[in-house]
């Protein structure tokens, strides 16, 4: 018996080391884009500049409103695909059974998730604007109010673009909850919609979070839908409506408004203002912005996600 | 036999057409401890979720014949699934307590029948946790994670959780399998109590627990019900010859 390396152990070898090195080529990718933003963006970066509005034809100021507006429109597209997308994966994995109609429903969720975002854009354009916004406008006789591309078509779109994303996440969150409580449940009398809603949907809590995570990173930086669907060059003014109570007054996003967006004031720096190089450490300013931005609703997920956990399996 | 609790009779189950259980007919005494034995795969486990209709949940499965509990059949198209068991309570092989707290768990089927105070709720969690003989090692653990309780603590929590609906059947189905000797002891000493409330089934593949702890046994062979007697009967002197040799280790 001879305990000399084989050939195999060679492959292996050799195979182990290529993986390896091909994961430092990625991450020195993905380290030098980030480092290249960084460097060339955090000069820009300080009080003015995330609050100030564009200035001097956008060569200066800051990018305040396309915070706010990038800000409100994923607000938005969470509050309308979270409630959709949850539900749809409850139906599919709980309730659906297994009939033709149902695997076409789930072929088709999977494939928008291949869709090319410009089509969702012309989509949100055709369907939300002319055709549902248009339509609301001649029945509420409102004018050209809802037929135009505002915030909430955009929040809309994106919501679409983002759905698969979180009814696969849930579905894989539901699926994982083990049948054995569910069946602990069913044996103390519980009834389907009771299991689903106080053992199933509590125990896929963090994994539903996962998918929420996703979903915004995604959407938080889709440039292509909201070209055609309200996000705007330049605007004066915030999209906020007072809701006022008495002497009482809330700020609340507008949706019927149009908005910046911090990926299209990205694509507006540099191809449309008037000197793209002087307006080069802005775009830099404006992408570390961004992708901060993603970090920072990454991080507060994972730390919700973190603390479920906690609670789900202690000890 | 005093007084029957279930009485069943013809009682055959297919589960996508193949037969798990076949021509089963037995009736089981109230406030007694009836055990099922028999190798695995012989239908115990199948045959004691025919009783609280869990079958139901799988697609496949085709039950005919009666069961009666209390005189109804309770697979008469009247009868309502989530109200039958809520009146059997059941313990399943492993632990599966919710990963919520003791008293979430405890608390769990109250809930579900719409109680709320905390008041009401918190006496029924201790009398049922004093009923399942785990009051004194869980009153001050009350809101920490189940989960955090050893194995043979968290199947008792799982019994009391059971017993928090009010069932009047308790069906157990091999509840001390995955426990040490001790608190398997433990179980046992709880279903010898138990017995004076509630009418026990238990299914176990360890004969000698059939033996400490029923009153009557059940032998169940490739889905068919071989032999039903007093415990003291199957043990000492059964009448199938098969009986025999699976409680002398033989097979099985």
């Amino acid at each position: 018996m001879t305990f000399s390396k084989t050939n195999k152990d060679i492959k292996s070898l050799l195979f182990v080391n290529l993986v390896r090195v091909l994961f430092f080529i990625l991450l020195g990718v993905l380290m030098l884009i980030i480092s290249k933003i960084f460097i060339e963006g955090i000069g820009v970066i300080n009080f003015q500049f995330l609050f100030d509005e564009p200035k001097n034809n956008m060569t200066s100021g800051g990018i305040g409103p396309a915070i706010f507006g990038t800000l409100a429109v994923t607000i938005l597209m969470l509050l309308f695909s979270l409630p959709l997308g949850i539900c749809t994966a409850v139906y599919l994995s709980e309730y659906a059974k297994d009939t033709l109609l149902n695997r076409i429903i789930r072929a088709s969720i999977n494939n928008l998730a291949g869709v090319p975002s410009i089509v969702y854009g012309l989509f949100g354009l055709g369907f939300f604007v002319l055709f549902i916004g248009k339509n609301i406008d001649s029945v509420l006789k409102s004018g050209l109010l809802f037929g135009q591309p505002v915030m909430l078509w955009a929040a809309s779109t994106l919501a679409i673009l983002v759905l698969p994303i979180i009814v696969v996440s849930t579905q894989e969150a539901l699926n994982s909850v083990p049948k054995s409580h569910r069946d602990a449940a069913y044996g103390l009398g519980a009834t389907k919609w009771q299991v689903i809603k106080s053992v199933v949907l509590p125990e896929a809590k963090s994994g539903i979070l996962t998918g929420t995570i996703l979903a915004v990173s995604r959407g938080i930086g889709e440039t292509a839908p909201i070209l055609f669907l309200g996000a705007a060059f330049y605007l004066p003014n915030l999209p906020i409506v007072y809701l006022c109570f008495g002497d009482f007054c809330l700020p609340m996003i507008n949706p019927a408004e149009q908005f910046m967006h911090i990926s299209y004031h990205i694509f507006i720096l540099a191809t449309q203002s008037s000197n793209p190089t002087v307006t080069l450490p802005l775009q830099y300013g404006s992408a570390l912005v961004l992708i901060g931005l993603t970090l920072f609703s990454n991080i507060i997920a994972i730390y919700f996600r973190y603390k479920f956990r906690k609670t789900e399996r202690k000890g | 036999m005093k007084e029957i609790k279930i009485s069943i009779s013809n009682l055959s189950l297919n589960y996508t057409g193949k037969p798990a259980l076949k021509n089963i007919s037995l009736n089981i005494p109230a406030k007694r401890v009836t055990a099922f034995i028999g190798p695995s795969g012989c239908g115990k486990s199948t045959f004691l979720r025919t009783l609280n209709r869990m079958n139901d949940l799988l697609d496949g499965v085709s039950v005919s014949g009666k069961v009666l509990i209390d005189g109804i059949d309770i697979y008469d198209k009247n009868i309502d699934v989530v109200n039958l068991r809520k009146r059997i309570g059941m313990v399943f092989q492993k632990s599966n307590l919710f990963p919520k707290s003791v008293f979430d768990n405890l608390v769990f089927g109250a809930r579900l029948n719409g109680i709320k105070k905390e008041e009401e709720l918190m006496e029924i969690a201790e009398r049922t946790s004093k009923q399942a003989a785990i009051w004194d090692e869980i009153k001050d653990r009350l809101d920490e994670n189940a989960l955090n309780l050893s194995m043979g603590q968290q199947q008792r929590l799982c019994i009391a959780r059971a017993l928090a609906v009010e069932p009047d059947i308790i069906l157990m189905d091999e509840p001390a399998s995955a426990l040490d000797p001790i608190s398997t002891g433990k179980i046992e000493d709880l279903i010898y109590e138990l017995k004076n409330e509630f009418t026990i089934l238990i299914v176990t593949h360890n004969m000698q627990q059939a033996a400490r702890v029923s009153d009557f046994t059940a032998f169940l062979y490739m889905g068919e019900l071989v032999e039903y007697d007093r415990t003291s009967r199957i043990f000492t002197n059964p009448s199938s010859r098969q009986t025999e040799d699976y409680i002398t280790g033989r097979f099985g």
